[in-house]
């Protein structure tokens, strides 16, 4: 197999001579905007990339394994680079680099190699949820739990409470539809599988409305987003293949992914990673096409049926990273939630800027990320929403953690679950009527 | 490596935070924007978020004998903040705050890291503009605009960043802190500071407060886009329409190369057969003034054989500025190094500039694509190569060196908004003679005997001085 940057750091050369170091990057870096520090943003980690190139730094350096780990991978500075400067592609060449080099963190280690194995990971997860006490000091108001010990990482997060049974236990393998239009293979991720099975359950329940048949197959595993942004390339691989696999053999027409993350991985990381892959390769650009965000689904692909319940919410849309700038999704989900009777769209000022999550930055770094959640939670108040709706398991998380601790009273909530609640909003009153009409 | 002392001294100054001694911090600011400049790690960097902390640093770094070189976001084209001596760099990005909008007396009051963006939004609410508009006014700091005097693409009518400021407070060398200027419109108390201190890039004093004039924004606008067979019809349009005296917010030129690369990037329409396009608005307070400008405007270009755009809605607008918005991306993306100058000449002489650029390109076989204000006659243009390829830098090199002489012996300058730096101060001397550097010299050793400040920009370091 031909090498990619993630296997050997010299191919990124090319890619980082584009930079030329105007620092537009710096006015979009949510990083940058918090920490007010040259190697906060994408200009000083290329010039940092540049120096360890040049052997003037040294990867094994923790003062620059810090640095390149302080990047929510959010993309936002791709967008403002005059350049095109490929700063993930880069960044991740880096950690790739790093990981090889210096061998991954004991913990992050373990957690991989669990991922990977997907019935193990899958016991793992259950016995976490009954037993998350022991680690975690639950918050009063069901508001999450917090660590009690740090496991070598600094952990001052609120984590929601992983769910008794994952949506995937819970689930059957297919879930048939009477007029079937056509025949899709859901991804729920770990966002939605683990901690939040609910918002994949309304994702079914509008497929079904829409006569969709469903296969959501039980040994699908983790994207492996968090894994690739470690730097372990190998595992990240090997999720990806074995996805493709899995997925393949459910004989689905489309992919339907409901987080900007996992839609990432299917239209954009496995290509990455796969590329010079003689056998995935194809297989991958194969299921790019096919793999959409649910919103795309219903408003692209198929003509979904219009919401007629109505629902009386104010609500405010955050626009999940990846599923904005990577897959290009934000007219979708907003078109859905206007759809709506009752529901009106108050938008905030810069919807698209990071939430501060990044997935695992809210571990490794909990201060900058609060920090970046606090000037988000301040536009979200500015609207007068009673709901901010979003579109990624890793948002909700923040927003929800940000929402407990600014004091607001706030529901965080998926788009599509606003969708599935008109829809039973819609099937009641037509049994209402049906009803008085009887009498 | 600084002696510990200094440092804990410093960190006593400004908190263990805001002093960075790392080599892998020390590195993300050894550079600013300027292509193809060569890069100094300073020993250390300092984020001062007060103008007592500044007088402290100062007070430290000129006992200890060591440079400072202020800095704001470090985007300036000239290597004005490249920390060639070593030494201290002051960074200012946590000296952010908005001290005062007074819409009374129009004017506004901020800490020098406040971003151009920053103000602009912040005195908006108010319904008001701070017109200096350069190319980063997203990241670049009030502080760095007023050091370099930044201009931007409402220089013709609205002018550049030395026509709004009302005053300043700066730490000298001695360490003394000076107040000059104030919300009056008019005050000759003194010698005029703010023309000593605006373009000073730092090497006179270190301003920390900034107090700037504010407008009223126009409220009718007219956006049109022109393009030419041939570059003197562009080069007569521009000085016809001044001489039909209309004065437009924006007078934008684009040459041949330019207009071809930015359809083959941002796909917008341009006839790729132009020599020349020239984007213009004009603007004002009544709609009336507004169109009768506007047909001015149409009637030059019409005479000079252009074929018009004219925006009907603000997208449309958005559309036609999109064109020159590209030029930079659209240029930087051909090739991984891109040298952006800005040589200035005369309005009228804008075409001969222009073609004077194609020969130079010619000759030494580079690639040059020339954009810039052509309403105040100030061009950028833009050589695209790969600093990795050394025999074609030498070629970028001599090819600088003719851009300069020939936008002099047109009349003009070697630097309309960037700067000198240490990118164009082996040129100074043809611009000023040996009697302009002396002065030069005369200044700067008035104010920074000892050149601590902002060492080797600017003004070179008198042999004497050297090493000191």
């Amino acid at each position: 197999m031909k090498t990619t940057p993630y296997d050997k750091l010299e191919d990124i050369q090319d890619a980082l001579a584009k930079c030329m170091k105007c620092g537009n990057c710096m006015a979009v870096c949510p990083v940058y905007q918090t920490e007010k520090q040259e190697a906060a943003y994408a200009r000083g980690k290329l010039s940092i990339a540049e120096a360890v190139l040049k052997g003037e730094l040294d990867l094994k350096d923790e003062d620059v394994q810090e640095k390149l780990f302080n990047c929510l991978i959010c993309t936002s500075c791709m967008l403002a680079c005059p350049c095109g400067v490929d700063v993930c592609k880069i960044m991740l060449s880096l950690r790739a680099a790093m990981a090889r080099e210096t061998g991954l963190h004991p913990i992050k280690k373990m957690i991989f190699w669990a991922l990977k194995n997907q019935p193990l990971f899958n016991a793992a997860m259950k016995t976490g949820a009954s037993l998350q006490w022991m680690g975690l000091r639950k918050l009063p108001d069901n508001a999450g739990y917090e660590p009690y010990f740090t496991m070598g990482l600094p952990m001052k997060r609120i984590f929601p409470g992983l769910a008794k049974k994952p949506f995937r236990d819970q689930a059957p393998a297919l879930i048939k539809a009477k007029n079937r239009k056509m025949t899709v293979a859901l991804f729920p991720g770990c966002g939605y599988n683990y901690i939040l099975p609910r918002v994949a359950w309304d994702a079914v329940e509008v497929l079904k409305e829409n006569d969709v048949e469903i296969a959501i197959p039980k040994d699908q595993h983790c994207c492996g987003i968090a894994i690739f942004a470690h730097g372990d390339i190998e595992s990240a691989r090997e999720l990806a293949r074995k996805n493709i696999d899995v997925m393949e053999k459910t004989g689905a027409d489309y992919i339907v992914t409901v987080c900007g993350s996992c839609g990432e991985s299917w239209q954009h990381g496995f290509r990455e990673l796969l590329s010079e892959d003689p056998v995935y390769g194809p297989k991958v650009d194969h299921w790019k096409s096919r793999a959409h965000d649910l919103s795309t689904f219903l408003t692209k692909v198929i003509d979904y049926k219009k919401p007629e319940g109505r629902v009386e919410a104010t609500v405010t849309y955050q626009d999940p990273c990846h599923l904005k700038k990577v897959l290009k999704v934000f007219a979708e989900p907003r078109a859905i939630l206007k759809a709506i009777p009752g529901v009106t769209l108050k938008e905030m000022t810069k919807p698209d800027v990071c939430c501060g999550s990044g997935g695992s930055y809210t571990i490794t770094h909990p201060e900058t990320s609060i920090k970046i959640a606090g000037r988000k939670m301040a536009d979200i108040r500015k609207t007068g929403a009673d709901m901010v709706i979003t579109g990624c398991p890793g948002c909700m998380m923040q927003l929800a953690e940000g929402i407990t601790k600014s004091g607001q009273e706030l529901v965080v909530a998926h788009y599509i679950s606003l969708l599935a609640r008109s829809y039973r909003e819609a099937r009641k009153t037509k049994i209402d009527s049906k009803e008085r009409l009887w009498r | 490596m600084l002696d510990t002392t200094i440092i804990n001294h410093l960190e006593e100054i400004v908190g263990k935070d805001n002093v960075l001694t790392k080599k892998a911090d020390l590195l993300t600011y050894s550079y600013d924007a300027t292509a193809d400049m060569p890069g100094q790690l300073p020993d250390v960097v300092v984020m001062p978020s007060t103008t007592a902390e500044v007088q402290k640093i100062v007070l430290l770094a000129k006992e200890k004998k060591l440079a400072i070189y202020p800095r704001g976001a470090g985007t300036n084209l000239s290597g004005g903040t490249i920390p060639l001596k070593k030494g201290i760099v002051l960074s200012f990005q946590k000296m952010d705050k908005i001290l005062e909008v007074d819409p009374a007396n129009l004017t506004a009051t901020v800490q020098a890291g406040v971003i151009i963006q920053a103000l602009s939004d912040a005195v908006a609410t108010y319904g008001l503009i701070y017109p200096p508009d350069p190319g980063t006014v997203t990241t670049a700091t009030m502080g760095g605009s007023v050091a370099e005097c930044a201009g931007g693409l409402r220089g013709l009518k609205y002018g550049v960043t030395k026509h709004y400021i009302m005053g300043m407070e700066v730490v000298l060398a001695s360490g003394e802190i000076f107040c000059f200027g104030g919300k009056t419109v008019k005050n000759v108390t003194g010698y005029d500071f703010a023309s000593l201190f605006v373009g000073s890039e730092g090497t006179l004093g270190i301003i920390t407060e900034i107090m700037v004039k504010l407008i009223p924004p126009p409220k009718y606008r007219k956006t049109m886009l022109a393009t030419f067979k041939r570059l003197e019809d562009a080069g007569n349009t521009v000085t016809g329409i001044i001489e039909a005296y209309v004065i437009p917010a924006t007078l934008e030129i684009m040459d041949k190369m330019t207009i071809q690369t930015v359809e083959n990037y941002a796909k917008v329409g341009l006839p790729r057969d132009a020599e020349a396009l020239l984007l213009i608005e004009v603007d004002g307070g009544a709609q009336q003034v507004v169109d009768s400008e506007a047909e001015a405007v149409l009637k030059v270009i019409k005479e000079n054989n252009g074929e018009v755009k004219i925006a009907q809605s603000d997208a449309e607008r958005d559309q036609l500025l999109t064109a020159r918005r590209s030029a930079l991306p659209a240029l930087a993306q051909l090739s991984p190094t891109t040298v952006l100058e800005d040589a200035t000449v005369p309005r009228n002489r804008i075409s001969e500039m222009l073609e004077a650029v194609q020969k130079i390109a010619e000759k030494y076989q580079l690639k040059i694509g020339t954009f810039g204000h052509a309403g105040d006659g100030n061009l950028h243009p833009t050589i695209l190569a790969d600093a990795r390829n050394r025999e074609e830098m030498e070629r970028v090199h001599k090819a600088v060196d003719e851009i300069f002489a020939a936008a002099l012996k047109l009349g003009g300058t070697l630097s309309g908004e960037h700067g000198i730096g240490m990118a164009k101060m082996k040129y100074l001397k043809d611009e000023l003679g040996e009697s302009g550097l002396n002065l030069m010299r005369s200044v700067k050793e008035a104010l920074d005997p000892d050149y601590m400040l902002n060492p080797g920009k600017m003004v070179p370091i008198r042999e004497s001085k050297e090493g000191k």
